[in-house]
């Protein structure tokens, strides 16, 4: 026999799951949640995806290509999941040239300069996010109405999200079920009839995209189960206390990006703990801190700093919480 | 819901391409080379020479050590050299040469086919007998089987479990034996019972086999305290403390052995091989050996004697094709890569797996993306993402904390991993770097 046989270690086959598999599912499963976005807020949400997606897949190869100098890797999709998050994070009007500045530096500070996928210990959409917030207070605060100005972009009619109307009206003496005739129901919420950013508004799609990652095994159920489940225990305790200073569960559930967050966010492989028992610990870390930030917070919300905070005990956790061995503790029967 | 084991796990395309194959013997070859190491432990001793005739069954080699087996010609003829010969782990091994010229069976070895019930052995004898017949475990791991038998004092074993699952994908041999031979299977296990002093018998099999299922459950039902459990299809369930945890839920502690939960197990080819060694006075000469791949024209069981060449057996199944990439001794996930057809078949051999080339070359490892998949898919539950860079910077110490020694080599975290990255390559040379440390402690 003339050829030479290829020799390496088992194992000899591989899966066939890949790092731009994964990217580009996580892509596919927000289009219901793109639709609904650009079904309410039309033009603003078509330009501000645009110009984020292509301001992070630029700024990716520019770095990695002329300030790196290391192998230009945008194909496996990271810097587009990246893109459309960011989007998904910011108010439908938001000038582009802000887009641009908050993709520049979600890639470039939160994940180049530790050196590129799988090394970034912060989401970096929500650094971004972040950046964009603290530099731009009003423009990043100013909601375009649920489907009022579909073909106005900058000019959009704007209000309040529910989350800031209710902080508001506390804060003026109201209370909860004086407010609550003033928004929209739970159904509209969860449909995705309210202000707030592009990509939070409708429960529905995001749980379409939920189910679709769990099928194609994207991710496990465990960080958004324990992150919804928590924010909604810790809000019911609240409600139960005082039904008219706090809102229902159902609410907080539903507003804000507590599911963006929860399914998309916080689930990042990169910046989210490597077990299971990881994720649970995380995930409730994530849900006490956001109700905490609601409840004394000078924001309204509080899932984006929740997050980032949780993120920063993700290497700690990983360094003390590891999987049960097999045979570890022997209890048999 | 069937049973199965509960942490980690992978579930790789099956491709039983030789499933429903019957086993067809293998013609005898003109030349074997029986190799002097086929057990988990060391070498056996040749006790023939040069030009020496032998007849097939006849004691050709001592296992001496503690881990080691009997070695029995697998032919009728002359023993033309005793030299080193290339394994399936690429290294020269000590062989006999036997240039075959006809099947003459030695002495008082019954070669009918009847299906003997009556065991007339008690259980040393039996034992005794294991030990002679050079058996071992036919699943892979070539443990000697009079040792697993032999229950440490202070012991002491409830029941036997029977590996019938056949976890690794496209290999079928012990599928079609279980179809061909269930009533010596039953026979061997009822041997098996007596020989621990138990009399309960559990056979784990893989929901795939639906057939080897029903017939094993129907042959079972002729016997008191013998029970199928039909698994649910996951790798590794083959691994004896997956079977284990899947069939008792018992779980056999981190460095321990199964008698330690009170269980022995052994593979089905291996309960065939005590039932022949027993009733029919019939050592270890011969396996079933799977040759598969999707290249193959004629995927096949055979029965294959001990030492034929590798090639004799591509060949038979239809040759090799312009596209083969890699030949593979054993399973994908488990089985050797070979450099050389030309590699005599051992106990351990459950199958040849020939793979073409866009099959057999692997991706280029990427940046480790921390998706933790490889934690989740870990049936030991180890962190192989964490084990890879220490092991590249030689952190024994902090290797063997992290229980790198509790690692089976099934290889389910390279497999899973979307970066390709190779982790159980680390992995297995980090467990050479601490096992070799832990055993010089042991001496001091």
């Amino acid at each position: 026999m003339s050829k030479i046989l290829t020799v390496s270690p088992s194992p000899h086959i591989s899966s066939d799951l890949s790092v731009p598999k994964l990217m580009y599912g996580v892509v596919l499963s927000l289009i219901p949640a793109f639709i609904v976005t650009v079904y309410m807020f039309g033009l603003g949400a078509l330009v501000i995806t645009a110009v984020s997606v292509v301001s992070c897949v630029l700024a990716e190869m520019i770095i990695q290509r002329y300030i790196m100098d290391a192998p230009v890797r945008i194909r496996d999709g990271s810097a587009i999941v990246t893109g459309i998050l960011l989007a998904f994070n910011l108010p439908s009007n938001l000038p582009w040239w802000m887009v641009v500045i908050g993709a520049v530096f979600a890639i470039g500070v939160g994940k180049m300069t530790y050196g590129g996928l799988g090394n970034n210990p912060f989401n970096p959409a929500l650094v971004g996010r972040v950046f964009l917030l603290i530099s731009f207070p009003v423009q990043m605060t100013s909601w375009p109405l649920p489907g009022a100005s579909r073909f106005h972009y900058l000019d959009a009619t704007t209000g309040a999200t529910p989350l800031g109307f209710l902080k508001e009206a506390l804060r003026n003496g109201q209370t909860v079920p004086e407010v609550m005739n003033q928004i929209p129901d739970h159904m509209q919420l969860f449909l995705g009839q309210m202000g707030g950013s592009m990509g939070e508004i409708s429960a529905l799609a995001l749980i379409l995209g939920f189910a679709w990652m769990l099928y194609k095994k994207i991710i496990t159920w465990h960080i958004p189960v324990i992150m919804v489940g928590t924010i909604f225990a810790f809000t019911g305790i609240l409600y139960l206390i005082d039904p008219t200073r706090n809102a229902s569960p159902l609410f907080h559930i539903l507003t804000g990006g507590v599911m963006l967050g929860a399914i998309y966010m916080a689930t990042d492989l990169v910046t989210s703990p490597m077990t299971k028992k990881g994720m649970i610990l995380y995930a409730a870390g994530i849900g006490v801190i956001t109700v905490v930030i609601r409840k004394f917070g000078a924001y309204p919300e509080g899932v984006s700093f929740a997050i980032l905070i949780m993120n920063a005990f993700v290497p700690l956790i990983n360094k003390y919480i590891k999987p049960k061995r097999f045979g570890e503790e022997v209890k048999n029967g | 819901m069937f049973k199965t084991f509960h942490k980690g796990g992978v579930h790789p395309p099956e491709n039983k391409l030789s499933a429903g194959r019957p086993v067809e013997p293998f013609p005898v070859p003109a030349t074997v080379a029986i190799l002097l190491s086929q057990h988990m432990g060391a070498p056996a001793k040749a006790i023939v020479e040069k030009g020496a005739a032998v007849k097939t069954g006849q004691l050709i080699a001592k296992g001496e050590g503690f881990l080691s087996g009997n070695i029995h010609s697998s032919v009728t003829g002359k023993v033309s050299r005793i030299e080193a010969v290339t394994d399936a782990s690429g290294y020269k091994r000590q062989a006999v040469f036997i240039e075959a010229v006809a099947d003459e069976w030695f002495d008082d070895i019954n070669t009918d086919t009847l299906l003997d019930k009556e065991i007339k052995l008690n259980a040393a004898e039996i034992i005794n007998k294991i030990n002679e017949s050079g058996i071992v475990g036919l699943g892979g791991a070539t443990f000697p089987s009079h040792v697993k038998l032999s229950v440490p004092r202070g012991k002491k074993a409830d029941f036997l479990i029977v590996n019938g699952v056949e976890c690794e994908p496209y290999l079928t041999a012990d599928h079609a034996l279980m179809l061909e031979k269930p009533g010596e299977i039953m026979v061997g296990i009822e041997i098996l019972k007596k020989a621990l002093g138990v009399t309960q018998a559990h056979i784990g099999i893989e929901a795939n086999k639906p057939d080897a299922i029903a017939l094993m459950q129907k042959f079972a039902s002729e016997y008191t305290g013998v029970k199928v459990h039909p698994l649910k299809v996951k790798y590794p369930q083959g691994g004896e403390k997956q079977l284990i945890k899947a069939i008792t839920g018992r779980e056999v502690p981190s460095g321990g052995l199964p008698v330690d939960v009170g269980v022995v197990a052994f593979n089905v080819g291996t309960v065939f091989a005590v039932y022949e060694a027993v009733q029919k006075n019939k050592p270890l000469i011969e396996r079933v050996v799977t040759v598969t791949g999707k290249n193959i024209k004629n995927p096949a069981n055979f029965r294959v004697r001990l030492g034929t060449p590798v090639a004799g057996l591509i060949e038979a199944a239809g040759g090799l094709s312009e596209n083969t990439g890699k030949i593979i001794m054993g399973g994908p996930m488990m089985g050797k890569a070979l450099a050389i057809a030309d590699i005599p078949v051992v106990k351990g051999t459950s199958g040849i797996l020939l793979l073409q080339d866009d099959e057999a070359s692997r991706n280029k490892p990427q940046p480790c993306v921390r998706c933790g998949k490889c934690v989740a898919v870990c049936p030991m539950g180890l962190e192989p993402y964490l084990l890879m860079p220490l092991s590249q910077k030689n952190e024994f110490d902090r290797l063997e904390s992290e229980h790198i020694m509790d690692c089976m080599e099934c290889g389910s975290c390279s497999y899973i991993c979307p970066s390709a990255r190779p982790l159980l390559d680390f992995v297995r040379s980090g467990k050479n770097n601490v096992g070799k440390i832990i055993r010089s402690r042991k001496k001091q």
